[in-house]
């Protein structure tokens, strides 16, 4: 009796705390790096000034698997998810499923963004998302073995990477026979998509597919770069690289063995820790270029966006739009190298002394190359699949570049079907 | 005299009436279950099966497209194949399939018949070394595969250092990333993990087998080999059959190992997994629900030949 009265007046209680305004919000935000510790305490931020409550979920660290996770929430129109960061990639594929938040958020603040990424969130003229943070992939050195093996100077061609590599690899397993001269992200996933679009995209094979639907990818260029990234494996990135995704990546670098790693600027600040082996001994520049080429990055980031289905759609526009403000980023970048999507940012003295890079790297950031996601719609995640998996065979060595790219040629054409 | 047929006549309707309303009332019993079973079994079925012949992407399309056999064979204008059959990687995913499914079901049939073996026999601390070959099947898979994955990574897993001291491989290179041991190292967790309920099952078959056939054996001078060929063997094949069949249609539907410890990668992607990839990353409905019936199908004739050739007695 005593039990079931207390369960009703705490029902009660619930129900009137709910009448009364506060509201709890359920975020599925981050969980590479330091992303979910990142996220909390935004949200937490947010969550005190407003009385509100926000729940984090633990999301995949994959994005392929949050993608996955997520078309099936929205699918099934389920509201249980308020807010989502969603991939730059994704617009195209769930923003039906995403609430316009121009209603919500005053235009003067959207206008601060880089006008691209807002243009890139923009679907049918729904903004469906706000631009959290942006990504290119660049290449990390460690500035002490460079010096060690007499270089001035991070290399400027995949040719110098190699032979740079080679060099400081050969010497360093005398001591720590771990040692490898690059890792970068090499598992069938849309991570490899990132890295094999920057690697076509130096030697200036294009985009895969262009901007007018044509199949691109099957072109001398591209398997040049193919085949000279496929000569990397073994040789300086170990022949395991094929199962890295970012994080794999960064604990080999992390830990002081490898010479050479391509991410995204997350990683800065988590090998900068205090407890990091390598703290201290960390470069970043552009990612190199093939011959004749120059330099690609490729074009992530992360939105962040309110479901059409959540309950409270109003709170949660005021947490995306709390989390977007030039403050909050301001925070994000100091703490953890996240790149801001506000270009006063980047000239910002605090942000400039905590992520020295972003300051001389800022052209790679706002010239990086956008995945073919806006003109393939709907079926970009057929065209990402089927780019990463022939890629990965030439890797892996099961297949040479051109054959591979031929192959893939025919793949597209079948998922293209009648068209984009 | 002459009453005796007649009073059974009323006896025999009376029976007869009372065994139909046992049967209406058995009926009237078995509607729920049979409504759950339609609702939970028959319909996810029949909807997979109605949804393989429409196009239906679950994000951008409001509803299921008719298209017939589109999903299985269709040739467009230009001469591209788009149906599954057409599909290279629908064939690469039913060819990793085969090749896991007899490795990993061979090596655990001969592993799990000589664990049983050893431990139907009398020896000391039997009890022990029962609950020891239980642990592998007691851990989740998900878990286990993930055990193995980092067993296998390749700058600090263990089977990789050991490798790479042996010499079987290069600095920076495991079982995993090399294409050509892939699978067997996935068949290596699958048979660490399934062999034991293998033994399992065929530990309860030998434990049927009377012990006196085996004193018999032993006053006619029969060899141990002799005695396991003629009397364990013949007597031990029903549940050896069965342990096979179980465990065949298990191998040809994994998902979750090989797609933990490999992914999607080409050289290791089984059908499930590429089901997966199409219905649930790629949002596409009809398609993917194709393949998903393809591979019911193959289920289904691997189960009909495994019964009837083998004619197994499920009773």
């Amino acid at each position: 009796m005593k039990k079931a009265f207390a369960i009703v007046s705490l029902t009660a209680a619930f129900a009137a705390a709910s009448h009364g305004g506060a509201v709890t919000l359920t975020f599925a935000c981050d969980s590479v790096g330091q992303g979910y510790d990142e996220c909390q305490k935004g949200a937490n931020a947010w969550a005190k000034q407003t009385g509100n409550t926000v729940k984090l979920v633990q999301v995949p660290k994959e994005t392929d698997q949050r993608l996955a996770l997520y078309q099936q929430q929205l699918g099934a129109r389920s509201g249980d998810v308020d807010v989502y960061m969603i991939d730059v990639v994704w617009p195209g594929l769930i923003g039906q499923h995403l609430l316009d938040l121009k209603k919500y958020i005053p235009q003067a603040e959207i206008n601060q963004h880089f006008p691209a990424i807002v243009q890139n969130n923009t679907v049918g003229g729904k903004l469906v998302g706000m631009p959290f943070f942006t990504d290119a992939g660049v290449l990390y050195y460690r500035t002490d073995l460079l010096k060690k093996y007499g270089y001035a100077g991070p290399p400027k061609t995949w040719n110098e990477l190699a032979t740079m590599a080679q060099k400081i690899q050969a010497g360093e397993r005398k001591s720590n026979p771990k040692f490898v001269g690059y890792v970068f992200q090499g598992k069938n996933y849309e991570g490899l998509t990132c890295d094999a679009l920057e690697w076509i995209s130096s030697f200036g094979g294009g985009t895969i597919v262009d901007s007018s639907g044509k199949i691109t990818v099957n072109n001398p260029k591209a398997v040049e770069a193919l085949r000279t990234i496929q000569g990397l494996v073994g040789p300086v990135s170990p022949q395991a690289v094929t199962t890295y995704g970012e994080e794999e990546a960064r604990n080999v670098w992390q830990a002081g063995n490898s010479a050479f790693m391509r991410n995204w600027p997350y990683a800065y600040s988590l090998a900068q820790d205090p407890g990091s082996p390598i703290k201290g001994k960390v470069g970043v520049a552009a990612l190199p270029a093939g011959p004749g080429g120059k330099p690609a990055a490729t074009l992530g980031g992360w939105q962040l966006a309110v479901n059409a289905y959540s309950k409270s759609p109003k709170e949660a526009a005021s947490l995306v739009q709390y989390l977007t403000s030039a403050q909050e980023q301001k925070r994000r970048a100091i703490e953890a190298s996240y790149n801001p999507t506000i270009a006063s940012l980047y000239k910002d003295q605090a942000v400039l002394k905590a992520v020295p890079f972003f300051g001389s790297l800022y052209s790679v950031f706002t010239n990086a190359v956008a995945r073919p996601a806006t003109v393939t719609g709907g079926k970009y995640n057929q065209v990402s699949d089927a780019f990463s998996t022939a890629v990965y065979s030439v890797l892996t060595g099961k297949s040479a570049p051109g054959p591979a790219l031929k192959g893939l040629e025919g793949q597209l054409s079948r998922i293209k079907g009648r068209g984009w | 005299m002459t009453t005796t047929p007649t009073s059974s006549r009323p006896a025999v309707r009376r029976t007869r009436g009372l065994q139909a309303s046992r049967t209406r009332v058995a009926l009237l019993l078995l509607v729920p279950m049979l409504l759950v079973l339609a609702a939970v079994a028959g319909y996810p079925l029949l909807r997979t099966i109605y949804l393989s012949f429409t196009e239906y992407n679950i994000l951008q399309d409001p509803a299921p497209k008719w298209i017939g056999l589109g999903n299985y064979w269709f040739t467009t204008d230009e001469g591209v194949g788009l149906g599954v059959l057409q599909t290279p990687e629908w064939w690469q995913s039913v060819w990793n399939t085969v090749r896991f499914t007899l490795g990993s079901v061979l090596l655990e049939t001969v592993l799990g018949l000589a664990f049983a073996l050893i431990i139907n026999s009398k020896i000391r601390g039997r009890g022990l070394l029962r609950t020891a070959i239980l642990v592998p099947w007691a851990i989740p898979t998900v878990v286990s595969a993930q055990m193995w994955n980092w067993m296998y990574n390749d700058s600090f897993g263990i089977i990789s250092q050991w490798g790479q001291k042996l010499g079987f491989l290069h600095t920076g290179e495991s079982f995993l990333s090399n294409p050509d041991t892939a699978m067997a190292a996935l068949v290596a967790v699958d048979v660490w993990k399934t062999t034991p309920f293998m033994a399992l099952l065929l530990l309860a078959g030998l434990q049927t087998i009377p012990s006196d056939m085996y004193e018999a054996a032993d006053v006619d001078g029969a060899s141990p080999w002799t005695q396991f060929w003629r009397l364990t063997l013949p007597l031990l094949m029903p549940a050896l059959l069965v342990a096979l069949i179980f465990r065949t249609l298990d191998a040809l539907r994994v998902f979750d190992m090989p797609y933990i410890v490999k992914g999607n990668a080409p050289e290791t992607i089984t059908m499930s997994i590429y089901a997966r990839q199409e219905l649930i990353l790629n949002s596409q409905f009809g398609f993917g629900s194709a393949i998903s019936v393809m591979i019911f199908l193959i289920i289904m004739v691997f189960t009909a030949i495994y019964v009837t050739s083998l004619r197994v007695r499920f009773d």
